[in-house]
């Protein structure tokens, strides 16, 4: 892949290059555990061998005896610490399975003991020497495993409120003309962001500072003194790079508490970097779901009933659930349609976001079975689609803010060649492969959360805007330089950007694709306020300064009749007139809807996020179309997926060249997890078996061929004042299910389970 | 990983003595207190595991000078144990006349890998039995005799369906032995009492009753070279895996043929992927002698392959997937212009 940035379209950013990115090419970006620090001491976890049971107490003498252990950190010596809330409960952790407090074992992998040494090899050493004795109790692993237990999700998770329903599905599917029912399970998978689950703790005094991969320092900031029972002002996250996250750093784990714990307690800074495998039990993963979707349609294709069910594994401690039925029951127009979620509790870690979380598993099993109801009304797919197209979502009749999806489906249709395609099963093949093509529809709603921002613009055009926002690889530093860029007027080169530190001023969470809209606003805001001040100085008279709020930028001239008449502010002018050399502006920003507590709640870590389909009176939703090629070797049944095209409309594209970016590595995870990625539990133990990078499957270079993303021009009013929707969560959605749907055209032969192996594979 | 002495070879004899001097008393050399170093791919990995935990690690790499060359030249073919798995298959006239070879070596791990890593060491490599890499399942008789088999009953859809044992169900992982194993190679060992060669295919020992001991090497012994008797362009090695580079065979197969006027007059066959050590497959050879190849012969030879196959809970796929890869190989080797 060497092909030049995207040109810009109607509403879209320039395709400027990466803001960091020289520094992360060369190795300048300082990531959690590359930050110097005086004299640290080095941590190694133990973790537990058993899933459920009780430690019957620990050998130690072995590991102590390795020259350079200074602690080792059991449940009997812990440092004591407060309770862990959930996220969804108004708390800051992921789980609320707190290690280190009793013998008690809930999960594989949980944190049992912490080696402290002078090096990193002596504290591995002595880790691999604990010896623990245990008294096992079968667990339950799964769906299917005695001792789970089932109940529906409303009632148990806070965050999940209803079951959408509306019109009489039961009667309507009774009478439909052609009826589907189709069950379909997406397996666990682990987010294995490249930097590891690092936490590094420095006290000075009574504070503490915290390197971690984040993706909410606010959030981790005020957990973590929250569990020390400290003052939150008294804790800094600094993270300038986060290498990776994809929802695995959206909440507090446990191990920064216990980490900052035994750093106070041994007066000295403590680094600790767990390995790959533990990264699988100390932090989160997407739960396996099983889903039963039943469709009623008339024989022309319209949908006339719908049900999604759908069932999630979650810890016996806590009710996690991503409840995807409130996207997949308002996709598409249908005017009867019903839905439930429940949650199994097994003995597993609690379970949390994984990029696209709901719609990930949930549109996986609605747009298999769209493609089975195409197949069924003899009708192209794309067809299928267009004719339950619809303006408004059906179940609280709520307008789109706007919606591109059968846009997207004809532009990628056309890149793609969709025409070129035979339409019977095992009718396309290349020597020993047999060809087949698949789409699927995606979406991902549209969110917005408080932010604050503050921005400095000195005499000579130079800028500075910190905001405690996040680079977990997405171009966050990018989009916020080009807004604040544009904004005031000022050439990008002269814009620096201070993100990743709670010590600056607050952001939501990088989650939920909301950063981009969330922090550019408050950014834009903050220049704006900027420009007032600058306006005023110089234009005292208000009828001009009203004419000055709709000049682009300082430097730029009006583009507006009304502003027309004045001509672009001279900097150096205006900072005379105001007599001062440097301005400097702090602004908080909500979206329209965010609740009363909104600016409080952003300063104690709590981001409310507002937007999808809990506007007031509309549904704000990215789309998107993807197509696969998919080729299955008639030998080997190997599957491999050369080819993925997918188009885009996310309202404006700040960057062409980083959206590009984030949507291509979207199509490919999403081939990912159809073909490839799986955590294996076993059955008996209840232990996650292939937790490394060799057995963990993602792709290589080799499995990735041609990638194209179309970005599609879209203007949206009505959802935040960059008019930009998330695209972070877009691309690595439906991705499994067109590939499931071209295995289908390939082989004849329908694949309701993740990942598709050869072995599932009959030709 | 544990502390650990490091000591440089400079010649073999200084190896072999510093290998002996700390060897083990039994005869699991896999777990003996001093291993050689050469690429280090597999044995730094399982050290930073702590599944293996030497106290003394004998670098070999010195030895290169000696024990590395390519040698195509003469009647047999010589490979130098301590020649890259990269250097090999890039090799021109390894590609002409052994495609075999050249194949199992690209198709094996990744570039970085195959730039450091060793013929010699790429036959020691390790299984990659989850349950065996994991010290913190105690079942796994391999590495903790007579603990049990945690593998048996688990998740086991890598495992072998060919060569196991009721102790032991563990894949050989390798490529490249699959070659050695068809061409009838011969290992040449260095040891207290000098070189000795014998057949490639008696290196390696089936699991039994002692999964922990994987190879009929004396302590202090090195591998030093391989030697492949005869030509054999027509040769194919296919490899049947979940991704398209940087994977294990879920199933494979070395072929060579040698045909004569439509006759099959030799012809050999080796699995990988699916059996618990480098694995000729004698029965389908027979078959397929003196034949004309059709696909029906090639269905019977790869049948004659698996018949003493037999699957567990995860792995039985790779029963009809290996006949599949046997029989698509031989069609491939049959018809490949040389």
């Amino acid at each position: 892949m060497n092909a030049a940035a995207p040109e810009p379209k109607a509403n879209m950013g320039q395709p400027v290059p990466r803001y960091d990115a020289a520094a992360k090419v060369t190795g300048r970006a300082t990531y959690g555990s590359d930050m110097p620090m005086d004299n640290p001491a080095y941590a190694f976890l133990v973790t537990s061998a058993i899933a459920r049971g009780r430690i019957n107490g620990f050998d130690l003498d072995d590991a102590r005896r390795v020259r350079g252990v200074i602690d080792i950190v059991t449940y009997e010596n812990a440092p004591k610490l407060k309770e862990a809330k959930l996220f969804s409960n108004g708390g800051y952790a992921g789980t609320t399975i707190q290690p280190l407090k009793s013998t008690d074992i809930a999960h594989e992998g949980e944190i049992i003991a912490v080696v402290v040494a002078e090096s990193y090899e002596a504290a591995r050493e002595a880790a691999n020497r604990v010896k623990v004795s245990y008294t096992a109790v079968a667990p339950s692993a799964s769906f299917d495993s005695p001792g789970t237990t089932k109940a529906a999700a409303k009632g148990q998770n806070a965050q999940f409120k209803e079951d959408p329903q509306v019109g009489d599905f039961a009667k309507a599917f009774d009478e439909a003309e052609v009826k589907l029912t189709a069950s379909y399970d997406t397996p666990t998978q682990h987010h294995n962001p490249m930097e590891l689950f690092s936490t590094s703790c420095v006290w000075m005094g009574d504070d503490l500072v915290i390197y971690e991969p984040s993706q909410y320092v606010y959030g981790l900031k005020n957990g973590v003194a929250e569990q020390l029972g400290i003052d939150a002002d008294k804790v800094r996250v600094v993270n300038p790079y986060v290498g990776g996250g994809f929802g695995s750093r959206g909440s507090m784990t446990p191990r920064t508490a216990i980490i900052a714990g035994i750093a106070r307690r041994l007066n000295r800074p403590i680094k600790l970097v767990p390995t790959r495998d533990q990264g699988f039990t100390i932090a989160t993963y997407r739960a396996e779901t099983r889903h039963e979707i039943k469709l009623g349609a008339s024989r022309d294709g319209r949908l006339v009933a719908l049900r999604h069910e759908g069932a999630e594994v979650s810890s016996r401690a806590d009710a996690y659930c991503v409840g995807g039925t409130k996207t997949t029951t308002r996709l598409y127009a249908c005017p009867n349609v019903d839905s439930l979620v429940s949650i199994v509790r097994a003995d597993r870690n609690t379970p949390g976001f994984m990029r696209s979380p709901p719609e990930v598993p949930y549109l996986f099993a609605l747009e298999s079975a769209m493609d089975e109801l195409a197949v069924k009304l003899n009708m192209d797919p794309v067809e299928l689609r267009r004719i339950n197209d619809t303006t408004n979502e059906p179940i609280g009749g709520k307008p789109y803010t706007s919606r591109s999806l059968m846009a997207c489906f004809d532009e990628a249709a056309k890149a793609f060649g969709w025409s070129e395609r035979s339409a019977a099963p095992k009718s396309m093949s290349d020597g020993d492969w047999l060809i087949g093509y698949g789409c699927a529809a995606t979406c991902y709603p549209t969110q917005m959360a408080p932010s604050a921002a503050r921005v400095r613009l000195q005499r000579d055009g130079r800028t500075r805007v910190e905001i405690a926002g996040h680079e977990i690889g997405t171009g966050a530093y990018t989009v916020i330089a080009q807004t604040a860029s544009e904004r005031l007027g000022v050439p990008l080169e002269k814009v620096a950007v201070f993100i990743g530190d709670s010590d600056l001023p607050p952001a939501p969470v990088a989650g939920g694709s909301n950063s981009t809209a969330s922090t550019c606003s408050a950014v834009m805001m903050v220049c704006d306020q900027i420009r007032q001040k600058l306006f005023k100085a110089v234009m005292p008279n208000e009828s001009l300064t009203d004419k000055a709020k709709e000049t682009v930028g300082l430097g730029q001239a009006p583009t507006t009749q009304a502003a027309k008449s004045d001509r672009p502010l001279d900097l150096e002018k205006a900072f005379d007139a105001l007599g001062a050399g440097v301005v400097e502006e702090y602004g908080e920003w909500k979206p329209d809807g965010a609740p009363l507590d909104s600016f409080k709640a952003m300063h104690s870590g709590h981001a409310r996020l507002v937007g999808g389909h809990q506007m007031k009176d509309k549904i704000a939703y990215a789309f998107g179309a993807e197509f696969v090629e998919v080729r299955v070797n008639r030998f080997t049944h190997e599957i491999r997926a050369p080819r993925l095209v997918g188009a885009f409309a996310a309202g404006r594209i700040m960057n062409p060249r980083t959206a590009r970016s984030q949507l291509m590595g979207g199509l490919i995870w999403g081939m990912s997890s159809a073909l490839l990625e799986a955590t294996e539990i076993d059955e008996r133990t209840a232990r996650y078996v292939n937790d490394n990078f060799a057995d963990y499957l993602v792709p290589v270079n080799a499995d990735v061929g041609g990638v194209e993303v179309i970005l599609l021009s879209e203007q949206d009013d009505h959802i935040n004042p960059t008019g930009a929707k998330g695209l972070g969560e877009l691309a690595n959605v439906g991705t499994n299910a067109a590939i499931c749907n071209a295995i289908y055209h390939a082989t004849g032969q329908r694949i309701r389970k993740l990942p598709v192996r050869l072995e599932n594979i009959e030709v | 990983m544990r502390p650990f002495s490091y000591q440089r070879a400079t010649a073999p004899d200084m190896a072999v003595q510093a290998l002996s001097a700390a060897a083990a008393v039994n005869n699991s050399l896999t777990q003996a207190t001093a291993q050689p170093l050469a690429g280090g791919t597999t044995l730094i990995d399982l050290m930073k595991l702590d599944v293996m935990r030497p106290a003394a690690i004998v670098d070999i790499n010195p030895l290169a000078q000696g024990w590395s060359a390519i040698d195509p030249g003469g009647e047999n073919l010589r490979l130098g144990a301590l020649a890259k798995m990269s250097d090999v298959a890039a090799h021109e006239e390894i590609q002409r006349s052994y495609p075999v070879i050249a194949n199992s070596l690209k198709l094996a791990a990744s570039a970085q890998l195959r730039n450091m890593a060793t013929l010699g060491g790429n036959v020691m490599q390790r299984t990659r039995c989850s349950y065996f890499r994991d010290v913190s399942y105690e079942n796994c008789n391999k590495r903790n005799p007579g603990s049990g088999c945690a593998a048996m009953d688990g998740v086991n859809r890598m495992h072998a369906v060919l060569g196991t044992s009721d102790q032991c169900i563990a894949t050989y992982p390798g490529d490249f032995a699959q070659a050695l194993i068809a061409l009838d190679a011969t290992v040449e060992l260095t040891g207290r009492s000098g070189t000795r060669s014998m057949p490639f295919s008696e290196l390696h020992k089936a699991p039994g009753n002692t999964p922990d001991i994987e190879t009929i090497l004396q302590p202090g012994e090195l591998i030093s070279a391989f030697v492949v008797p005869g030509r054999w362009p027509r040769s194919v090695y296919l490899k049947a895996r979940d991704r398209q580079s940087y994977e294990f065979a879920l199933s494979s197969a070395a072929v060579a043929l040698d045909v004569q006027d439509g006759t099959i007059k030799d012809a050999r066959v080796a699995l990988g992927g699916v059996a618990t050590v480098p694995w000729r497959a004698r029965e389908a050879e027979a078959l397929l002698k003196g034949q004309k190849f059709d696909d029906g012969l090639a269905e019977r030879a790869a049948d004659a392959a698996f018949a003493d196959a037999r699957g567990r809970q995860h792995n039985s796929f790779k029963i009809a997937l290996g006949k599949r890869v046997v029989a698509r190989a031989l069609q491939q080797a049959v018809t490949m212009e040389i």
